[in-house]
């Protein structure tokens, strides 16, 4: 680095650095009360192992959807297809026919037809939206439909258990106390903070996001990039209905109802720009955690889950307009 | 003399780290155009936002009238009779033209809009600008800049304002439209409204101005100077603090008889552009002079790719592109400044070298992982080499001054080492310092070897900056030869009768095919 960062480091709105450690430091202090109130409310209850444990699995399977939607919305996008799509990779990844498939070869065959699954839908709706030109918001709300509708035909509407003892035993095992998925969503955090920040990959998707007519200009492949992000959101939520499958022990067209507007209230709370061009991982990751403390300390002082949705909507404004006086300050 | 309509005394607005505004004093009268001049960066955005009620001041003092105002929103600064006609002009499009021009102050009784009242005044309010033609019903997207400038006016009016602020109101305009937009200023001027012109164009303050006041870093640096008889060269001493003189860097070395870099032939796109076919050698200026309107951006958006050709071919080095691809024309050394710098060319709340290494990221790159210092190095390597200021790569794009971001743009494809450089409008909303930097850097590329090519509305830059000049008109070269043998008068002249004499032109290795 050179002589010149610390001259102007007095003018911080000029620069890109400080803004950031700034939005992530209130998240944390928004997490510390939470948990703070848990506590007070909860006690032993609220800190116990088990229950950390368990917040730490729910905040795995839709903490890893939300890093996919991280990318997507810092590039410019949106999907409203992602619980649709993790039901549907649930759902086929638990059909008798993958199950039995999953008996011979080994248990490596449920993942790999979630993930494929995801990843295919995704590829659809990038497609759809790079080079078919439909707004990403009509394209994902078709996938949202038509996703859930065929997991519904695939499972003929019934839950699927599965069966799988090797799936059930590699994905249950839990090194150390701790869930292997909770493993899982920690390596995806930092793959995908190393993605977003550190690669070729994450630079464009911050330029396509942040100006698309710059981007395609200086020679990048826009349209090619929109489709890697749709794929790479629909391949965290085969993850996603991986470890839904694990925990749940079931595969179903009810999983991951409602996850698009959580997903996508964790990664704005959590310092995205809806707009595109600006997305932080480890924000969304703190506004996953701070989601499903909530709604834990809720649930163990018997509030219902209505309260607890006006909740999330009062955490979203408020987080939002905090976020936009962050942003006023520094123009 | 009476006492002046609009005095502004000792001005100062601080944002943190800058301060925007370091004691202006200006002072406008009843019945003038007030031309307002300064560098990019000099404190004139920051003004006119006082003046409009959108900033307000830190310190100083505005007397309207004789009285002391303070304005703490922008209708307070309307309702005190100051108007602001900004540079993008802030009209609703899908609004009717009379919802726009009483958009704030509507017509209404109960809540209920007065249709039949607010387009009577309308159409009162365009016709005493000249422009009964405007209809009040049209829906004002349709309407040409020129005609939303005139709405804009039209509301300006409305609002009983007796200061117009205009923020370049001529960058958007056409020749002939400009005429028309200094009739009406003549006429605002004689029924006594006060006028605050801003504009790069000397020519335009020399044509339509009365009076001046120059800013510089913040600061009133002169005022109370004639508009017509200062000399040009005092002015930018004014602006710039140093002087300019040789404003258009002249070829130094001969240009190399070398094979055509870039070759174009019969290039169409139907309804914009028809039969288009040139050369460029390398260390070759070919410059693009035309109307707005005529084409030439998008000959050079085809060239580039961010256009499919529908006919003709685009041949780089002897290797032909595939039409309509913008990343095979990079691949093979194109490289290009577009007209809107900031929509098209940066990403403006990006840091500066984040900008610059966007086109060459895979060679900062190993397995697709950055090495950031590197990049870094590099980006800021390229930055001083276009005399980037502030020399901060860190630095958000968005605050930097026009002239530096256009740096920014050709830093880019410097550290690309581009070897066909097309560059659209160049110093669009650059100030005149910044100007002749550029002038030197594009021809410092072109004595390295880059072809380029340069297109621009004003006729002077690419006579002067050119080797060879080509002249669009209606989407077909009318004429193609050596700069030299042409002057302002000579392209107005080709541009306006649409034809040329062919053939006798000394037009070198130039082959313009079956265009005549």
């Amino acid at each position: 680095m050179t002589g010149s960062t610390q001259e102007t480091a007095a003018a911080p709105e000029t620069r890109t650095r400080s803004l950031g450690i700034a939005r992530n430091l209130g998240l944390v202090v928004a997490l510390v009360a939470l948990c703070v109130v848990g506590l007070v409310t909860a006690g032993d209850r609220f800190a116990s192992t088990n229950n950390i444990i368990t917040v730490l699995s729910l905040a795995s399977a839709i903490g890893v959807v939300a890093i996919g939607m991280t990318f997507v919305i810092t590039g410019g996008g949106i999907d409203l297809s992602v619980g649709a799509i993790v039901a549907l990779a649930s759902v086929w990844a638990s059909t008798t026919g993958t199950q039995a498939m999953a008996e011979d070869v080994g248990w490596i065959v449920i993942v790999t037809t979630a993930v494929g699954v995801g990843i295919a839908c995704g590829v659809i709706n990038g497609v759809l939206i790079a080079y078919g030109k439909i707004v990403p918001f009509i394209a994902t709300l078709a996938m949202l439909a038509s996703a859930r509708g065929l997991a519904e035909i695939i499972a003929d509407r019934k839950t699927q258990i599965v069966r799988d003892e090797a799936f059930r035993d590699a994905l249950g095992a839990r090194p150390l106390g701790v869930p292997v998925i909770v493993y899982v969503f920690a390596v995806i955090v930092v793959l995908g903070w190393f993605l977003l920040n550190r690669t070729t990959f994450g630079r464009r998707t911050f330029a396509v996001g942040g100006n698309v007519e710059a981007a395609r200009l200086a020679g990048i492949k826009v349209q090619r990039h929109t489709v890697y992000l749709y794929a790479l959101l629909g391949a965290t939520c085969g993850v996603s209905a991986v470890m839904l499958m694990s925990r749940t022990q079931t595969g179903s067209s009810t999983h991951g109802l409602m996850w698009e507007l959580d997903a996508i209230a964790a990664v704005v709370i959590g310092g995205t720009l809806l707009s595109g061009g600006r997305g932080t991982v480890v924000g969304t990751l703190l506004g996953v955690l701070i989601f499903t403390t909530l709604t834990n300390v809720f649930t163990l002082n018997n509030l219902s889950t209505s309260v607890q949705a006006v909740a999330k909507g009062v955490i979203i404004v408020v987080a939002v307009l905090l976020q936009q006086r962050l942003a006023n300050r520094s123009t | 003399m009476s006492q002046p309509l609009l005095q502004l005394t000792g001005i100062v607005k601080e944002f943190p780290g800058v301060r925007a505004l370091d004691g202006v004093d200006l002072v406008v009268r009843a019945g003038e155009v007030h031309c307002l001049l300064g560098q990019n960066g000099a404190g004139k955005s920051t003004l006119i936002k006082v003046l409009a009620g959108a900033y307000t001041p830190d310190e100083g003092e505005i007397v309207m009238d004789g009285d002391a105002v303070t304005f703490g929103d922008p209708q307070a600064a309307l309702a005190a009779g100051i108007a602001t006609i900004y540079q993008e002009l802030d009209l609703v499009d899908g609004l009717s033209v009379a919802d726009n021009i009483f958009l704030g102050h509507e017509k209404t009784r109960l809540g209920f809009s007065r249709v039949g009242d607010s387009h009577r005044a309308a159409r009162d309010l365009l016709t005493s600008l000249g422009h009964p033609e405007i209809r009040p019903s049209r829906e004002t997207g349709s309407l040409s800049a020129a005609g939303k400038q005139i709405v804009s006016m039209a509301r300006a009016l409305s609002r009983q304002a007796r200061v117009i602020v205009m923020d370049e109101p001529s960058a958007v305009l056409d020749p002939d439209e400009v005429d028309g937009l200094f009739r009406v200023i003549e006429e605002l001027r004689a029924s006594g409204q006060a006028i605050i012109y801003i504009s790069h164009r000397l020519e335009e303050i020399r044509r339509i101005g009365d009076r001046l006041t120059v800013l510089k870093d913040g600061r009133t640096v002169a005022s109370d100077l004639p508009a017509g008889e200062t000399p040009t060269a005092e002015l930018i001493t004014l602006m710039t603090g140093r002087d300019v003189s040789a404003e258009f860097p002249r070829r130094t070395t001969p240009l190399p008889d070398a094979d055509p870099l870039l070759v174009v032939e019969g290039l169409g796109r139907e309804g914009e552009f028809e039969d288009v076919s040139f050369e460029v050698r390398p260390g070759e200026i070919l410059g693009f002079a035309g109307l707005v309107g005529a084409g030439r951006s998008e000959i050079v958006e085809t060239v580039y790719g961010a256009r499919r050709a529908q006919r003709g071919s685009v041949t780089v080095d002897g290797r032909r592109l595939r039409p309509g691809s913008v990343d095979v024309a990079v691949g093979a050394g194109l490289g290009l400044c577009p007209e809107e710098r900031k929509s098209q060319g940066l990403v403006l709340d990006e840091a500066v070298y984040r900008n610059i290494s966007l086109g060459t990221l895979p060679r900062f790159s190993r397995l697709g992982v950055t090495r950031e210092s590197a990049e870094r190095t590099a980006a800021h390597a390229a930055a001083r080499s276009v005399d980037l200021r502030p020399d901060d790569p860190d630095r958000v794009t968005r605050t930097l001054s026009g002239g530096n971001q256009q740096k920014v743009v050709l830093a880019r494809w410097l550290l690309r080492s581009c070897r066909v450089l097309l560059l659209d409008e160049p110093t669009r909303g650059v100030d005149v310092g910044a100007r002749s930097e550029i002038y030197g850097l594009i021809r410092r590329l072109a004595d390295d070897g880059v072809a380029v090519i340069v297109v621009s509305s004003d006729i002077d830059e690419v006579l002067g900056l050119s080797d060879r000049v080509m002249v669009v008109a209606d989407g077909r070269i009318v004429h193609a030869g050596p700069a030299d043998d042409l002057d302002a008068h000579a392209v107005l002249d080709r541009i306006l009768s649409g034809n040329e004499p062919t053939g006798n032109e000394p037009t070198g290795n130039e082959s313009k095919g079956d265009a005549a």
